[in-house]
């Protein structure tokens, strides 16, 4: 154990580090000049040459490469073009909003995805089987911003309890919670329900039947269980795309996230930021898969014994 | 008598011999919902390639005294906020969509046959190599990373099909590594090499056509992926050029509208979800008319 766990956080820092070399070649071959951008038409010249020096971008690329990295390791992402801030302050505070959206969205999509799996694979065959699976692939097949203007036009407007845009108190966090956690229910009721198929077939759910337990008692403490690895292992891989998914929300419902930090410094080229961002993502997402990789090994001994 | 590779997983049944792919395909013609998607997605090829005269009006045509019109006898559909018949931007948004899910998937399974042939065939350091990258790849949402990408390339189709296909071949690089391992060791392979088969023989005459079948399932379950990661990019304002139409584009055109035309938002996305919905249940027919583990 002590041996794949030292492996593992090995790796991580090694994919953050080349994750830091693709993000840094990728934002640093931009054709366009973010500083003339910001300076706006009027700068000279000069000016514009003065204020490449002093943001160090007269250099050349792996020296300034180094330097980002080092002040990476130190916290420091250097400062916003345009609001002039510390870029990992406004990044922390943003993410505060984007975590909190994340985590209901994803605790409701998980709850009700099990749910609605474990109902469709007891009812087998049956039209309410049916209906979910086929409400499950529409779910997976619809792209989370348009759900969400779908809900703004005929929930948000329709009753004026949920607010639209902005953030005013817990209740606006309901639209963009079900905007989000929809597509992601939708995919663990149709791995729930494969995975539990698999396992209510097996015998000893048989026995368990024929001992004369509840039915309740054999679905979740005897079948779900069983079922649980396959469904655990959806959940996982899909936290990361949760944050991508929560981006575009955000952008919806106005939401000041991370995702809102991203899109709106994109449009205003905005380089501190948008490296920051995708740089500060990148390493929350290898942190969360590293945690759930942990718990894996932890759950499931064969793929800490794989590794050796 | 004259046995093609293909044949590898043959079957024999009721009074014919048949090989695997007519196998796999008399299987997927037994599945209701795989042809019937197979027929949306041929009826949205059609739409596309002859998107100009299918459609009724010039897509980018702007007739300002129809501004936000609702869908009508003259414009099913309605019009947006420039005038522009909604319908024939919808037909011509099939365009951007399917060639984005065909051409970016066709890139990144092109890189991610060659990346799992290497790992899985050449093993050692090759191996450890690609397995890093699938990693760091599959570690990070793809379109975190295509956002940075377009932002850097800028918008346009081009840069769409590059920066999708260079990042999401990351999960057919894994399954074809693993197909690889276990056939290398095949009797087949061992015999060709001892022949004095190159490796890219072996690679491209002998992997290549016992790998199709997964490039088949990754490819078209690979699509409606890229299509949803279009439109959102598009959404965002960094998919396609403006006046192109594109289904994302058009949902974010229309959000400025949502108290007054509540019509234009919606049939963009209705295309977006029956053409993600088309490709997954062809896939999901695909996986089960193709993968003989499946097989009864």
């Amino acid at each position: 154990m002590k041996k794949y766990l030292i492996k593992r956080v090995l790796l991580a820092i090694g994919i953050i580090f080349a994750l830091s070399c693709v993000t840094f070649v990728i934002l640093n071959v931009i054709p366009g000049d973010p500083v003339a951008l910001m300076l706006g038409d009027n700068a000279d010249a000069a000016t514009v040459k003065a204020v490449r020096a002093n943001l160090g971008m007269d250099k050349p690329l792996p020296q300034q490469y180094l330097s980002w990295v080092l002040n990476l390791l130190t916290g420091d992402l250097g400062i916003s073009f345009f609001q002039k801030k510390p870029v990992l302050t406004l990044l922390t505070t943003a993410f505060q909003y984007t975590v909190r959206l994340a985590t209901i969205s994803y605790l409701v999509a998980v709850v009700l995805g099990i749910g609605i799996g474990i109902f469709a694979a007891v009812n087998r065959g049956k039209i309410a089987d049916h209906a979910l699976m086929a409400l499950a692939i529409t779910g997976i097949s619809a792209p989370s911003f348009w759900v969400a203007i779908l809900l703004q036009i005929y929930v948000g407007l329709q009753f004026k309890v949920f607010p639209v845009s902005g953030l005013a108190g817990p209740i606006s966090y309901i639209l963009p919670c079900i905007a989000l956690g929809t597509r992601y229910a939708a995919g663990i009721a149709r791995i729930t329900r494969t995975s539990m198929l698999e396992i209510l077939n097996q015998d000893f759910i048989r026995t368990a039947e024929a001992k004369g337990l509840s039915p309740l008692r054999t679905v979740f403490i005897h079948a779900l269980r069983n079922a649980m690895l396959p469904i655990l292992t959806v959940i996982g891989t899909n936290i990361g795309e949760l944050l991508t998914g929560s981006m575009l929300t955000e952008t919806v419902f106005n939401i000041p996230g991370i995702g809102k930090l991203l899109i709106d410094s994109i449009t205003k080229r905005d380089l501190p930021i948008v490296q920051g961002c995708v740089i500060y993502i990148a390493v929350v997402c290898v942190t969360i898969y590293l945690v759930v990789d942990i718990l894996y090994a932890v759950i499931d001994p064969h793929i800490r014994l794989e590794g050796n | 008598m004259k046995f093609k590779r293909a044949q590898i997983g043959a079957v024999t049944f009721e009074g014919g011999y048949h090989n695997y792919y007519q196998e796999s395909w008399r299987l997927l013609k037994k599945n209701r919902i795989a042809m019937f998607s197979l027929f949306v997605i041929l009826a949205l090829f059609i739409f596309a390639c002859f998107a100009l005269w299918i459609a009724p009006y010039d897509p980018n045509k702007q007739v300002l005294a129809n501004r936000l019109m609702p869908p009508g006898p003259k414009h099913w559909f309605g019009c947006d906020e420039f005038g522009r018949d909604i319908l024939s931007r919808c037909i011509y948004g099939c365009r951007v969509s399917l060639s984005v899910g065909l051409f970016s998937q066709f890139i990144a399974c092109l890189i991610g046959y060659f990346m799992g042939v290497a790992a899985g065939y050449f093993g050692k350091k090759t191996d450890a190599v690609v397995s890093f990258l699938i990693q760091m790849f599959s570690s990070i949402p793809f379109l975190l990373l295509a956002m940075a990408l377009m932002f850097a390339l800028g918008s346009g189709l081009i840069n769409l099909y590059i920066s999708l296909g260079l990042l999401s071949w990351a999960g057919t690089a894994r399954l074809i590594r693993g197909n690889v391992l276990q056939l290398r060791e095949r009797e087949y392979i061992q015999a060709c090499r001892v022949d004095g088969g190159s490796d890219m023989r072996i690679i491209l005459r002998h992997l290549l056509p016992n790998c199709i079948p997964t490039l088949i399932i990754t490819v078209t379950l690979g699509i409606p992926e890229a299509i949803l990661a279009e439109a959102s990019l598009s959404f965002l304002g960094l998919g396609v050029q403006s006046p192109t139409a594109s289904w994302g584009s058009m949902i974010a055109g229309s959000e400025a509208f949502i108290r007054t035309s509540a019509f234009y938002s919606l049939f963009p996305g209705l295309c977006i979800i029956v053409t993600v919905m088309a490709f997954n249940m062809l896939g999901d027919g695909l996986r089960d008319a193709l993968d003989p583990k499946l097989r009864r």
